[in-house]
């Protein structure tokens, strides 16, 4: 194998390290969100990302039955749309279940596993058991060459933009605006909070909302990698909380080293060994690592 | 009606019953042949059944156990439909030695446990005379006990691994053999394939046929394994194993990666720049069922090894295509064990009318005659070996742009069917 050849394997590596990081980032997010800023385990987290799959789902077929010639564009369109959708479903869900159990986090834990089984209960009686996916537009398929022998695959590239985007407009939310500040003050004391005025429970879902959109939001974009089917989020659901729970729960940035982190291991270890080997190697570590560190990664500073 | 009586004392003497249960049998028999002049010539229940089955005059009660719920849902849909349309074919024919064929179907959930337990309800509540159904090993292997114990009769319609054999499982689908030798002399001779790089799910069925599929390359074709890999099902992470594929640069990618990881292994695949115009890749679990999910896109110029595909040219199958959409929409597809689920009804009818007897060992050793044989199945003549599993032809079939296959190469003759291959262990 000549120089040139290694060099372009290592590149499509690194890449592919790259692209698991940004797939288990974006799923972890929206967790982050309402897990380590709320304290609410929301076992339904897979669920809504397979709304916003399905949502692209919908937004190709009504693409390619009522107006052919906008297939290739309707993907930005749907991915907004996906948002929007998961966004108002967690509020209603907040409004309908979750405001009455905050102060029982761990029932918060049982309510939202039964709303999981009834979402994807649903899913298999209105929409069908069998898996699908959607017509992708063009621009979304196949590889990026720049030489001979280098392919870098677009949707990786394509969901690695879109996970930056997402976390970078959550970090600057956060830290910037006045909802940020509300939330951080929230979580901080909110008894103190709501003395001076901070209404918590409108904080509180558009916190659950918000995660619940940016759920969306990743399930819309795993529709590039994989397929969608009844039950594809309980296939997300343990990814998205070994990443925030190893990151530590109440970080952000927790997530994001915890994810970069996982990924790499993942995707270094699988390069070497086995598929199968890699996943013992990196579970092993995350367990060895949380038994050393319980509260992960970044350990929030705040009392509770 | 000298004949008849015959026939009945042979019966009784030969089968293991009971005084009081001979004495039903004999009063049953005498009332039918007084009371109903008419039929004479037609079998009485109580000679066509000397083991307490679920039959009537009118009517014989079979089970049909797959997952109609749950993450199995999606492939088993196929078998449950097409063995219902078998079933109502055959009622609408007349039904089996003058009865109706009356269906109790279960649901196993995916859920292995549960496949055992409905299995018991069915042979022991309801006394089915026969059960189609499970489509994984591992639900097949769950209820395999109470199969042999309460000698049932189970048609299970899925390829899989070999190695088994059971008096009480009527096996339909191919087994490893027939799907992998054929697939890998087929890559060795036409597309001069030496070098395999062998891909699967993390669970038996994968792994035993790789495992196959290493001993004939390795031994028998003097090629080289230059890869073998196992993710775990519902994987959808494939980014380092394509990085692998190109540091070794395989003659051939011999797949069986099954379910929801198919779609994110062939996306990778397209992703990656691997696709059919430049890379040979050989599946053993692509159907027409999963590639409404992978998209032709994805697997356009791939080839998948299987004994029927729905675009199979003659005209059993053509009249099974039209019945099957007539029944199920237009946009039904039809996969290989679709097919297979298919059969199970039919040799069990043919088995069922050569022994003249619904009773189990009866019906089995027709079967193991090695007489019982259908020359309507879609896929072509098949007959069953006295092995339990049945002679096919395996084919192979390039995926196209939309969506179906185009058969490429089929095995000239049938394929003996052995479960047990030597050498391959």
């Amino acid at each position: 194998m000549t120089f040139s050849e290694m060099l372009n394997i290592g590149l499509m590596q690194g890449f592919a390290g790259l692209s698991l990081f940004a797939v288990l980032l974006l799923m972890g997010l929206g967790l982050a969100i309402i897990f380590g800023q709320m304290g609410v385990i929301n076992m339904a987290h897979g669920e809504f990302m397979t709304i916003g799959a399905y949502t692209i789902y919908f937004g190709s077929t009504l693409a390619s039955t009522y107006a052919p010639h906008l297939v290739a564009y309707y993907f930005p369109f749907a991915i907004i749309a996906a948002f929007i959708f998961t966004f108002l479903v967690g509020w209603l869900v907040e409004w309908a279940l979750i405001r009455h159990l905050y102060k029982r986090p761990l029932d918060t834990l049982l309510a939202t596993w039964g709303i999981s089984l009834a979402l994807q209960q649903i899913f298999r009686t209105f929409i069908g058991p069998k898996e699908v996916s959607p017509t992708l537009p063009d621009w979304l398929l196949g590889s990026w060459a720049p030489t001979e022998g280098l392919d870098i695959p677009i949707n990786g590239m394509f969901v690695l933009g879109l996970t930056t985007f997402v976390s970078c407009g959550v970090l600057l939310a956060l830290h910037k605006s006045r909802w940020g500040l509300r939330v951080r003050a929230t979580v901080s004391n909110r008894m103190m909070a709501n003395a001076i005025g901070i209404d918590t429970k409108k904080t509180d879902r558009l916190t659950f909302a918000i995660g619940c959109g940016i759920a969306g939001v990743a399930g819309a974009a795993f529709t590039t990698i994989g397929s969608t089917g009844p039950t594809s989020g309980s296939l997300y659901i343990v990814d998205a909380f070994l990443v925030v729970t190893f990151g530590g729960a109440a970080s952000l940035l927790g997530t994001v080293v915890s994810a970069f982190g996982i990924a790499q291991t993942q995707s270094i270890a699988e390069f070497f060994l086995t598929g199968s080997m890699a996943k013992v190697i990196t579970l092993s570590l995350i367990v060895l690592i949380l038994m050393m560190r319980p509260q992960g990664l970044f350990a929030s500073k705040i009392r509770r | 009606m000298k004949h008849h009586s015959d026939d009945k004392a042979t019966n009784l003497s030969t089968a293991d019953v009971g005084r009081r249960r001979m004495l039903q049998a004999l009063g049953v028999a005498s009332v039918a042949a007084v009371g109903l002049p008419g039929v004479a010539s037609a079998q009485t229940t109580a000679q066509v059944n000397t083991t307490n089955l679920a039959i009537t005059d009118t009517e014989v009660t079979v089970g049909q156990l797959h997952s109609a719920t749950g993450t199995m849902a999606i492939s088993e849909t196929g078998a449950i439909q097409a063995e219902q349309l078998a079933i109502d074919q055959i009622n609408a024919m007349g039904g089996i030695l003058g009865r109706k064929i009356k269906v109790i179907k279960e649901d196993g959930a995916s859920d292995w446990p549960t496949f055992a337990e409905k299995s018991k309800k069915l042979l022991i509540n309801d006394h089915c005379a026969a059960v189609f159904g499970c489509w994984t090993s591992a639900s097949r292997k769950a209820v395999l006990p109470i199969f042999e114990k309460e000698n049932g009769l189970l048609y299970y319609p899925t390829f899989y691994e070999g190695l088994e054999q059971s008096k009480n499982v009527i096996y339909t689908g191919q087994e490893a053999t027939q799907q992998i030798l054929y697939s890998l002399d087929w890559a060795q001779k036409e597309k001069k394939a030496k070098t395999f790089f062998l891909i699967g799910s993390d669970y038996i069925w994968p792994r035993t046929s790789m495992k196959i599929a290493r001993k004939h390359v390795e031994n028998f074709q003097k090629g080289k394994i230059v890869g073998e890999e196992y993710y775990p099902l519902g994987s959808t992470n494939f980014g380092s194993l394509m990085n692998k594929i190109k540091v070794q640069k395989p003659d051939c990618i011999f797949v069986a990666v099954v379910g929801g990881s198919n779609v994110a292994f062939y996306k990778a695949l397209k992703a990656a720049g691997i696709t059919g115009d430049k890379q040979l890749l050989l599946t053993l679990a692509v159907t027409e069922d999963e590639m409404t999910g992978v998209g032709g896109e994805n697997f356009q110029g791939f080839y998948s090894s299987m004994k029927y595909f729905q675009s199979l040219d003659n005209d059993n199958n053509k009249k099974f295509v039209a019945a099957f959409k007539a029944k199920y929409g237009k946009d039904a597809v039809i996969g290989d064990v679709t097919q297979a689920g298919y059969l199970g009804p039919w040799l069990w009818k043919a088995a069922v009318e050569k022994a003249k007897s619904f009773d189990v060992n009866k019906v089995v050793a027709a079967s193991e005659t090695g007489t019982i044989e259908l020359k309507t199945a879609p896929e072509g003549y098949v007959k069953l070996d006295t092995n339990h599993h049945l002679w096919s032809k395996s084919r192979i079939a390039m995926g196209m742009p939309d969506a179906t296959f185009k058969v490429v190469s089929e095995s000239p003759e049938l394929i003996k069917p052995n479960p047990f291959p030597k050498g391959y262990q």
